[in-house]
C-alpha cells in the first residue's frame, strides 16, 4: 500500500511543478500576445490569408518599396536566431541581428519605451506562441545607392532616443497611474505618433512624447491616402468633443457616437486596440484627453440648423445639396446627425473639418467598410461613389458637407478631387483584407 | 472513410438554420451550414444603390431560386398530371445565404394562440361536426405559453418594431386587443403609419374594429441586438420584399445573426452546396450525415454528423425527407403516412381602393412591415357558427412601397387599357391616389392536398422533383369572400371613389401565374401523434431522432399571419430542448 502511495505523491509533485512552470510560461506567452496586439505588430507583419507574422506587407516610400519581414520564430526566414538581447535591440533601437539599422518604418523610436519585462514577454511570445513559417518576405525594391543601409545608422543616432532616456521620459511626469499607463501605451507600444505626429523633412517625428511639446499627436501626413488627424484636444479637428467613453468605444469597436473608423486606422483597431482590456482603453482615452490643443485658435463647433431647415423646406439651392439628399441623406440624414454608432454623424465630425479634405474625398470616392470586430460584428458599409459621381459632383457634395451644420470649412474644387484620385487608396473590400458580414 | 465529422450539420442558411447554428455553436458544438446558393453580404451585394435596381431585383428575381436547376411540379387535383413550375410567379423561394429571410418583407407576427390548437378550439366551440369532410384539421402540440419566451427572444434578435397591447397581464398600449399576453414589450416602437395606413386606422376604428400597427422587423430606430449585431433605422424607401436592405434596417440572418456566427471558430458556412440527401444507417432510424454537391465543381462530398438539422425552405425540407427516406411518405388514398401530409398555403386577395384626386397616397413610400391591420376576422376572434367555415384573415393596409416597374405593369388594374393615353391616365391616377387593402387569410389542410415525389420529372442532379397537389377548397373560398365583404364598408368610410374588391370565386382553381404569397406551409408537420405528424412537438423526426426539421413545414394549417415569426420561435423552441435535453441524452424527446 505504502510504496504506490509514495510514488503517486512523488509523481503528483513532479506533475504539479511542471504544470506550474508551464502555467507561468503560458502566462508570459499570453502577456506577450497581448503586448503584440497593443503594439499592433500584425498590422505591418501579417497579410490577410497568409500565416500570421510571416511578413510581406508593402510600404511605398519616396525612394522605393519596402516589405515588412517575417517575424515568426523560423531560424532561417524569421527571427528564430535572435537572442532576447538582440530582440530587444531590434525593437527598441532599430538594430538588426547583423548590426545594420532597420528602416524607421519599424517604429523603434516609440518601442524604445518598452520596459524590460514587456520586451521579455514579447520575446517569449514570438518564440513560443507564434508558429514558425519558413517563407521569406519579398525583397525590398529600393534602387542602389539608396538601398545602402549604413546612412540609416546616422539617422538613428540623430533621431532615435536611447531606451533608458525614453523610458524615463514617459514615466517621469505622470503620477496618476491611469495617466501613466495611458502615456506608456500611447507613446510606447501603440506608437500612435508614428502616423498621428508630424514628421520633419528628415522623416523623424517632430515630437515623440507629450513631454516634447504640442506637436506630439497634432496630426500627421497622409498614409496610403488617409490623413491622420490630431488626437489632441482641438475642438473642431481633434478629439476636443470626444468623451473618454467615445474614444474607448471607437478603439474597441471601430465605431462610437462621435465617429466611425476608416482607412489605415481600421487595421490598427482590428489587429490591435480591440484586443485591449477595458482598463487599458480607458488609460489611453484618459491620456489623450489630457493633451491640450496644438491649435488654440479654433472656435468651438456648434450645430447650425440653417441647412437642415432649408432641406426640410425642399430648398436645394446650396451647392451640393441635391446630391447630398439623393446620395447621402438616407443614412446620414438631412440634419447631418446620422444614426450614431451605425451611420456616423457628419455634423461636427472632425474628419469633415480637417483643412486637408483628402480623407473625406477618398471616403466618398472609394467608400468605407467597418470590419467585423469582436464586440461589434456588423460590417457596416458605405458604398463607393467614384463611378457614380463626377469629380465636380464629388467636389460639390464634399463642399456641402464641409459647410453645413456649423462645419464651416473651406470648399473643395473639382481639380482637388482630380488630384486626390491619383492617391486613391484601394477599396476596403477588393483587397480582401477585411472580414465583411 | 475519411469523411469530415462535425457535431451538427445544418441544411440551408435562412432564419431557421441561422438560429439553430447560433444556438448550437453557443452550446459548444461544431457546426457546418450548407447553402445551395451563393454567399450574400450587405457590404458586397446589398450595397446602395445597386441593391435597389428593380429590374435585377424584383423583376429578374436576383435573390430567388434558379428554377433551371431544380423546381417543383404542380397540379390541382389527383387525376391530373403535374407540370414543372418553370417561371417564378405564384410563390418565390429564395436562394443564397439568408434564404427567404433575406428577401422577405419584414412583417413579424407572433401567433394567435387559438391557431396552435385550432382543431380543439373549433370542436370546443362548434362541435366536431363543424369540421368539413376531408379537412385534416390538427393541433400543433405546443401552446402559446410554452412558445412565448422564444417569441420574445426572436423579437430581440430581429429588432422588431411594434406596439404591445398587454405585457405581463397589464394593458400598456394601443396594440392589437386580440393579441395574447407578452413577457416584454417590443424592443423598438412601432413604425410610423403611412398616410394610407392612417386613414385605414381611422375608418376601421370608426367602424368599431380594433386597428393596430403591424409588428415589423424593419427597425424604427437604430438597434443593437442580442448578438451585438447592428441595424440602421428604416427610411421607408420601399425596397424590402425582394431586396437585401442596404440600410441594415430589415432583419435578416445576414444582418442579425450571421455577423456574430461567422466569428465563432466552431462555425463553418459552405455556400454553393446543394444537399442531395440525408444519409441514414441501415436501420433507417439514425442519420449518419449528409451528402452534398458543390454546384461549382459538381463534386459530391459526404459529411458525417451526430445531429442533422433541416432548415431549408418549407418544401425543400419535405423533399429532402422524401428522397432520404426519413419517415413514411403520405398516401392520400389510404390516408396513412406523414411526410407530405397537410400541405398548406394562405388565402390572400388584394383589393384596390381609389381616393379623390385631391388625396395623395404617396405609394413610393413604404416599408415591408409597415401598416395597420385589424384582427377582428382572424383566427377564432369572431363567431364562425353562422358563417360555416373554419379560419379567418387579418385585414390590412401594408403599404410596402410601389416601385416604378411594378407600378407601370400594374397600371390601372384589371379592365383598364394596356397602352395609349387611357393607360397613362389610369397609371397616374392609380399610382397617385389609390391604396391596397389585403385579406391575408388562413388556408386549411385537406386529405387530397399534399406533397410527394413526382413520378416523371427530375432536377439537374437526377433526383425526382417534388410534386404539389393543391387547389382552393370551398371552406377557404367562403372564408375569403366573407372577409372581403367586410372590407367594403371600411373602404367607403375612407372616401373611396372607386374600388376593385378581389376575392376567390367558388370552384376557382389555384393559378400559378400570378404572385400570391411565398407563405407555403406544412408537408412535414409537428404534432402529438406519429400517425398524423412527421415531427414531434420539438420538431424532431418521429422516425429518425437525430434529425430535426425546422420551418413552416411544421405548420398543420396555413395561418392568417405571416409565418416568419412563428418559424423563428419554433427554431428557438427546438434549439432550447436540444440544448437542455437532447444533447445530454440523444434520442427521441417524445416517446412514440
Amino acid at each position: 500500500m505504502k510504496w504506490p502511495l509514495v510514488i503517486a505523491c512523488f509523481l503528483g509533485m513532479g506533475l504539479t511543478a511542471e504544470a506550474t512552470a508551464q502555467a507561468s510560461d503560458k502566462a508570459i506567452v499570453e502577456k506577450g500576445r497581448y503586448l503584440a496586439a497593443a503594439s499592433d505588430c500584425a498590422a505591418c507583419h501579417s497579410v490577410h490569408g497568409k500565416p500570421e507574422y510571416s511578413g510581406g506587407v508593402s510600404f511605398s516610400l519616396p525612394m522605393g518599396k519596402i516589405y515588412s519581414t517575417n517575424i515568426t520564430p523560423d531560424p532561417d526566414h524569421g527571427i528564430g536566431r535572435y537572442t532576447e538581447a538582440q530582440f530587444g535591440q531590434a525593437l527598441r533601437q532599430g538594430i538588426r541581428r547583423d548590426g545594420s539599422t532597420l528602416y524607421p518604418a519599424m517604429p523603434f523610436p516609440s518601442y524604445a519605451r518598452l520596459t524590460d519585462s514587456d520586451i521579455h514577454a514579447l520575446f517569449v511570445y514570438f518564440r513560443d506562441g507564434v508558429k514558425a513559417v519558413p517563407v521569406s518576405a519579398p525583397r525590398n525594391e529600393i534602387p542602389w545607392p539608396l538601398s545602402i543601409r549604413w546612412p540609416l545608422t546616422f539617422w538613428r543616432w540623430a533621431f532615435a532616443p536611447t531606451p533608458h532616456k525614453a523610458i524615463a521620459s514617459t514615466a517621469e511626469e505622470f503620477t496618476d497611474p491611469l495617466l501613466a499607463r495611458g502615456a506608456y501605451l500611447v507613446e510606447g507600444p501603440a506608437h500612435c505618433g508614428a502616423c498621428h505626429s508630424p514628421r520633419a523633412i528628415t522623416m523623424q517625428e517632430k515630437a515623440l512624447t507629450a513631454h516634447d511639446g504640442s506637436l506630439y499627436l497634432a496630426g500627421g501626413a497622409p498614409v496610403d491616402g488617409w490623413m491622420p488627424p490630431s488626437l489632441r484636444q482641438e475642438n473642431r479637428t481633434g478629439l476636443g468633443r470626444w468623451s473618454e467613453e467615445d474614444i474607448v468605444s471607437f478603439l474597441r469597436t471601430g465605431r462610437s457616437n462621435t465617429g466611425s473608423v476608416f482607412g489605415s486606422m481600421t487595421s490598427a483597431i482590428l489587429h490591435g486596440t480591440q484586443k485591449l482590456t477595458d482598463n487599458d482603453l480607458h488609460a489611453i482615452a484618459h491620456y489623450l484627453k489630457s493633451l491640450p490643443p496644438a491649435d488654440r485658435t479654433q472656435t468651438p463647433w456648434t450645430y447650425d440648423p440653417t441647412i437642415t431647415e432649408q432641406l426640410h423646406k425642399a430648398d436645394l439651392s446650396s451647392r451640393g445639396a441635391r446630391i447630398y439628399v439623393d446620395r447621402c441623406a438616407a443614412c446620414h440624414r438631412t440634419d447631418g446627425k446620422g444614426y450614431p454608432a451605425v451611420f456616423p454623424a457628419l455634423a461636427g465630425n472632425p474628419v469633415m473639418m480637417q483643412s486637408d479634405p483628402v480623407s473625406l474625398v477618398h471616403i466618398v470616392q472609394k467608400g468605407a467598410s467597418l470590419p467585423a470586430m469582436t464586440a461589434a460584428p456588423s460590417s457596416i458599409t458605405m458604398p463607393a461613389f467614384n463611378h457614380k459621381l463626377t469629380d465636380q459632383q464629388i467636389a460639390d457634395v464634399v463642399t456641402f458637407i464641409r459647410h453645413a451644420w456649423g462645419n464651416n470649412t473651406s470648399p473643395v474644387s473639382a481639380e482637388d478631387v482630380r488630384q486626390f484620385s491619383k492617391t486613391m487608396p484601394p477599396p476596403d473590400m477588393a483587397d480582401d483584407t477585411l472580414s465583411l458580414n | 472513410m475519411g469523411r469530415t465529422h462535425v457535431d451538427a450539420v445544418i441544411v440551408g442558411a435562412g432564419w431557421a438554420s441561422s438560429i439553430m447554428a447560433k444556438e448550437l455553436t453557443e452550446a459548444g458544438l461544431s457546426v457546418i451550414m450548407l447553402e445551395r446558393g451563393p454567399e450574400r453580404t450587405t457590404p458586397v451585394e446589398g450595397a446602395y444603390p445597386e441593391s435597389i435596381d428593380e429590374l435585377r431585383g424584383a423583376v429578374r428575381k436576383r435573390l430567388f431560386q434558379n428554377l433551371s436547376q431544380s423546381t417543383v411540379t404542380i397540379r390541382n387535383t389527383m387525376d391530373q398530371t403535374a407540370l414543372p413550375y418553370r417561371q417564378l410567379a405564384a410563390f418565390l423561394p429564395g436562394e443564397g445565404v439568408g434564404g427567404a429571410g433575406l428577401h422577405w418583407s419584414g412583417v413579424h407576427f407572433r401567433v394567435a394562440p387559438e391557431d396552435l390548437r385550432l382543431r380543439s378550439s373549433v370542436i370546443e366551440r362548434y362541435g366536431a361536426k363543424f369540421i368539413p369532410e376531408g379537412m385534416n384539421l390538427q393541433d400543433y402540440g405546443v401552446t402559446y405559453e410554452e412558445l412565448e419566451p422564444f417569441f420574445d427572444k426572436a423579437e430581440k434578435v430581429f429588432g422588431t418594431s411594434g406596439e404591445a397591447y398587454k405585457v405581463q397581464g397589464k394593458i400598456i398600449g394601443n396594440g392589437n386587443v386580440f393579441s395574447p399576453d407578452r413577457s416584454d414589450n417590443f424592443p423598438l416602437p412601432a413604425l410610423k403609419d403611412t398616410f394610407s395606413a392612417s386613414i385605414f386606422r381611422d375608418a376601421a376604428k370608426n367602424a368599431g374594429y380594433h386597428p393596430y400597427a403591424l409588428p415589423a422587423a424593419n427597425a424604427s430606430r437604430q438597434y443593437t441586438n442580442t448578438y451585438g449585431c447592428q441595424m440602421g433605422p428604416c427610411n421607408f424607401c420601399g425596397y424590402c420584399s425582394g431586396y437585401d436592405c442596404y440600410l441594415y434596417s430589415k432583419a435578416s440572418p445576414n444582418v442579425n445573426i450571421l455577423p456574430a456566427l461567422r466569428q465563432d471558430p466552431g462555425f463553418t458556412l459552405i455556400p454553393n452546396a446543394h444537399v442531395l440527401r440525408v444519409d441514414l444507417d441501415h436501420t433507417k432510424t439514425k442519420a449518419t450525415g449528409v451528402t452534398y454537391l458543390d454546384t461549382k465543381t459538381r463534386k459530391e462530398t459526404s459529411l458525417s454528423a451526430d445531429l442533422v438539422v433541416l432548415g431549408a425552405f418549407q418544401f425543400n425540407n419535405v423533399h429532402l425527407m422524401l428522397v432520404s427516406g426519413i419517415g413514411k411518405p403520405y398516401d392520400p388514398v389510404s390516408n396513412t403516412g406523414t411526410v407530405g401530409r397537410n400541405f398548406v398555403y394562405q388565402t390572400i386577395t388584394s383589393s384596390r381602393v381609389w381616393l379623390p384626386s385631391s388625396t395623395y397616397t404617396n405609394q413610393f413610400v413604404g416599408a415591408g412591415g409597415a401598416g395597420v391591420a385589424i384582427d377582428d376576422f382572424n383566427s377564432m376572434n369572431f363567431d364562425h357558427g353562422p358563417l360555416g367555415f373554419v379560419g379567418g384573415s387579418p385585414v390590412w393596409v401594408n403599404q410596402a412601397g410601389v416601385k416604378p416597374i411594378a407600378a407601370a405593369i400594374g397600371a390601372g388594374g384589371g379592365g383598364t387599357p394596356r397602352w395609349g393615353s387611357a393607360y397613362k391616365n389610369a397609371l397616374i391616377n392609380t399610382y397617385k391616389h389609390s391604396l391596397v387593402i389585403d385579406a391575408h387569410g388562413s388556408n386549411m389542410a385537406y386529405r387530397d392536398v399534399y406533397l410527394d415525389l413526382d413520378p416523371t420529372w427530375k432536377d439537374v442532379y437526377g433526383q425526382p422533383l417534388l410534386r404539389m397537389t393543391f387547389t382552393w377548397k370551398d371552406n377557404d373560398i367562403r372564408m375569403n369572400q366573407y372577409v372581403v365583404s367586410r372590407i367594403e364598408p371600411i373602404a367607403r368610410a375612407m372616401g373611396a371613389t372607386k374600388m376593385n374588391l378581389v376575392h376567390l370565386n367558388a370552384g376557382q382553381p389555384f393559378d400559378t401565374r400570378n404572385y400570391q404569397t411565398t407563405h407555403l406551409g406544412g408537408g412535414a408537420i409537428m404534432g402529438d401523434n406519429p400517425q398524423t405528424s412527421a415531427l414531434n412537438r420539438y420538431l424532431q423526426s418521429w422516425d429518425v431522432s437525430n434529425v430535426f426539421v425546422i420551418g413552416s413545414n411544421a405548420f398543420p394549417q396555413g395561418m392568417g399571419y405571416n409565418p416568419t415569426g412563428m418559424v423563428a420561435a419554433l427554431a428557438y423552441w427546438a434549439a432550447h430542448h436540444i440544448r437542455t435535453t437532447y444533447l445530454k441524452s440523444p434520442g427521441p424527446l417524445v416517446k412514440a
